[in-house]
């Protein structure tokens, strides 16, 4: 990907400043960011990838005109593969498998990102303060953090849903988020508390930059890479949770249907002869965590200047 | 961001500071930060006064005395170099004047550091930030680790202006450019966009300079300017703050372990060791014959083509740990002169003549050699 995008460039390296687009050069990170995305095929294909697997989420109807329950189910016609009509096969219960990795997108790719984000934020604000300002703050939320970690996770889901009684797409994103935010905290807090010892931080200081300055314009951005990478992976570990948390009977019940509750049904059946059961809904998930995982890594790269 | 928003922005801000920020030669007063102005600056004052000032680390092994009772003066125009081994307190000193000390662990526990006849250390912290840059900056000695690698230096000098005086960023810009064009960057309209790994080592201690001298400071501190830097470029540098000073008659203070750099540019010396002033003289009598045994020997450890193939003198040992600091002298474990006295007797700053002074009992002796 680097080599694409080097050959695109030019070489730039070597101190001599890339003439050609000064012009265009707004010096802002975030929209030397963009234009560096815009020219990244990479980025350019894994975020068509993420339309795709968003638009199943939420415009199902666009793409089968079977509704949420999964249309219409014929018992008689259970675990049948591919053909004309289904070309997905169909399901255990005689329904089209087609529907069910379209209609199946929503929760999963809902639980993820906004697991995901939620995560990331949550855990990337607690490792800056406890990175930044340091002393019985720092003690204070990595202690706490230290309690969350120490969970273990299919124990702790299990738990926490137990108590909580219902189990839908939110009550589920809440226990994830619960129990993933404390790795991305000491990830950022590692990170911080390396950034924050480094001479620009010491030189901003020296020029006046208060506290908040200091924070989002030399602390955040150089910092932050670690945490995308590990949010990119993230997203598709939370799909897979879900689909743990489905299998253990306490994640999202049937007549729900997701893609995890279908990789749980097919699991069986799929050793026993009927494979399409696991391999059209386990597709549909390693292609949209590669599209995320691509576009978090083409992200990272376009957020480090030194990259280019 | 279209035009109309930031002519409003601008505006806005323009009203906020109660100052006119557009015209580009109004950089030099005119444009000055409001809040800069209530704190009682007496311009009549001496520019900066170091008194008795006192730093110490508390750490797990105990009180590290860094700084213990420095006193030294900067005029307008004139340049203090400030000499030293490494770990003596010659940029704990730094800090503690830009008030960039980490606490904890290190704390500032006595003395003062008058700004203008206002002592810095009672300032409440926000008020002294806005001093920072804008009355007192500093260059650091590794220009590459000292920018921020992801954003261009055009936008981190702009930035300055942003803060501290409400720019636009197209004002802002023209500001940034005109100021690489100060510090001799060729091309630095082109350059203004780039990042500061795209710049050689000179060149972004060039930027550096630019940055510190942005917000039109009354004191410059450079700490090891040159230290990162191959020979000739060091002389680039060094030519340039020099001209630089001249220009803007400001104090420097140029902190260094180098006395071939101090030789050049400096009026006055302080020569630290462990955390105190040992000798405080002007340029050229200090070189002619040191008054205290530490700078004799600092001198004689210089490399010279003369004495080529003879073995280097070095200064034997190491400097005394500051947690335990040696009774007395604190140079006496490495002194050629110690003596009973020394180990018992703390000498004070001795008047040699009236101009300089020398913390050392026998610097009769050492100045007869």
């Amino acid at each position: 990907m680097s080599d694409a995008l080097s050959t695109e460039l030019g070489p730039t390296g070597g101190g001599g400043p890339p003439r050609g687009d000064a012009k265009e050069r707004s010096g802002s990170l975030w929209a030397d960011a963009r234009r560096e995305l815009s020219r990244n095929p990479v980025f350019i294909i894994s975020s068509l990838l993420v339309l795709v697997v968003t638009s199943w989420a939420v415009f199902p109807f666009l793409w089968t005109d079977a509704g949420s329950d999964g249309g219409r189910c014929v018992l008689l016609n259970n675990n049948a593969g591919p053909s004309s009509e289904h070309i997905f096969g169909t399901t255990t219960q005689g329904c089209d498998m087609y529907a069910h990795v379209i209609n199946g997108a929503r929760p999963s790719i809902i639980i993820a990102v906004v697991v995901t984000l939620v995560t990331t934020v949550i855990g990337a604000t607690v490792g800056i303060v406890a990175g930044f300002y340091g002393g019985w703050l720092d003690t204070t939320l990595s202690r706490i953090t230290d309690i969350f970690l120490g969970l273990p996770f299919i124990l702790g889901a299990l738990v926490f849903l137990a108590l909580l009684g219902s189990q839908n797409i939110w009550t589920v994103s809440i226990v994830l988020i619960a129990l993933s935010w404390p790795p991305i905290t000491r990830i950022m807090r590692g990170s911080v508390i390396q950034v924050k010892a480094l001479d620009y931080v010491e030189a901003a200081r020296a020029l006046g930059a208060s506290n908040l300055s200091v924070i989002f314009r030399h602390i955040l951005p150089n910092s932050i890479a670690p945490v995308i990478v590990l949010a990119t992976l993230y997203l598709g570990g939370f799909v897979s949770a879900e689909a743990t948390l489905t299998f253990l009977g306490v994640g999202l019940q049937i007549p729900e249907i997701s893609w995890g509750i279908t990789i749980a049904q097919g699991q069986d059946l799929a050793v026993a002869g009927y494979p399409h059961l696991l391999i059209f809904p386990c597709a549909a998930l390693i292609l949209t965590v590669l599209a995320f995982i691509l576009m978090g890594d083409a992200l990272r790269d376009a957020l480090d200047p030194r990259g280019r | 961001m279209s035009t109309t928003d930031e002519s409003h922005r601008h505006a806005t801000a323009t009203a906020a500071t109660g100052v006119d920020t557009v015209s580009l030669d109004g950089r030099r007063g005119t444009a000055r930060d409001a809040a800069l102005d209530s704190i009682g600056f007496d311009p009549t004052a001496p520019l900066l006064q170091v008194d008795d000032l006192q730093v110490e680390f508390r750490t797990r092994d105990g009180v590290a005395k860094a700084i213990n009772g420095v006193s030294f003066s900067v005029d307008e125009g004139e340049t203090l170099g400030i000499l030293g081994e490494s770990g003596c307190g010659k940029s704990v000193t730094a800090q503690a004047i830009m008030g960039i000390l980490d606490t904890p662990p290190a704390y500032v526990t006595g003395g003062r550091v008058v700004l203008r006849g206002v002592d810095l250390l009672t300032l409440p912290e926000e008020t002294r930030r806005r001093v920072r840059a804008s009355k007192v900056a500093m260059i650091f000695q590794d220009a590459l680790s000292s920018l921020n690698p992801v954003f261009t230096v055009g936008y981190q000098l702009g930035e300055l202006f942003r803060q501290h005086r409400g720019y636009s960023k197209q004002d802002a810009k023209k500001e940034a450019v005109g100021l690489l064009e100060l510090v001799g960057i060729p091309a630095a309209a082109d350059r203004v966009d780039d990042y500061p790994h795209q710049f050689s080592g000179g060149m972004r201690q060039r930027v550096m300079i630019a940055m510190s001298l942005a917000l039109d400071p009354d004191v410059l501190i450079a700490d090891e300017p040159t230290t990162a830097l191959d020979v000739t470029v060091q002389a680039q540098i060094m030519k340039l703050l020099a001209d630089l000073q001249a220009e803007r008659n400001m104090g420097l203070i140029l902190i260094t372990h180098d006395m071939g750099v101090v030789a050049d540019v400096a009026d006055k010396i302080c020569v630290m060791y462990a955390g105190r002033i040992v000798e405080r003289a002007d340029v050229h009598s200090t070189y002619k014959s040191p008054a205290h045994p530490y700078t004799q020997a600092l001198l004689r450890s210089i490399p010279r083509v003369d004495l080529k193939g003879q073995e280097l003198d070095s200064i034997e040992g190491l400097p005394p740990n500051l947690t335990q600091l040696p009774g007395g002298c604190s140079f006496h474990p490495r002194c050629t002169y110690a003596r009973d006295r020394c180990r018992e007797d703390e000498p004070p700053l001795y008047d040699v003549d009236g101009e300089r002074q020398s913390a050392c009992h026998f610097y009769a002796e050492v100045l007869g050699q």
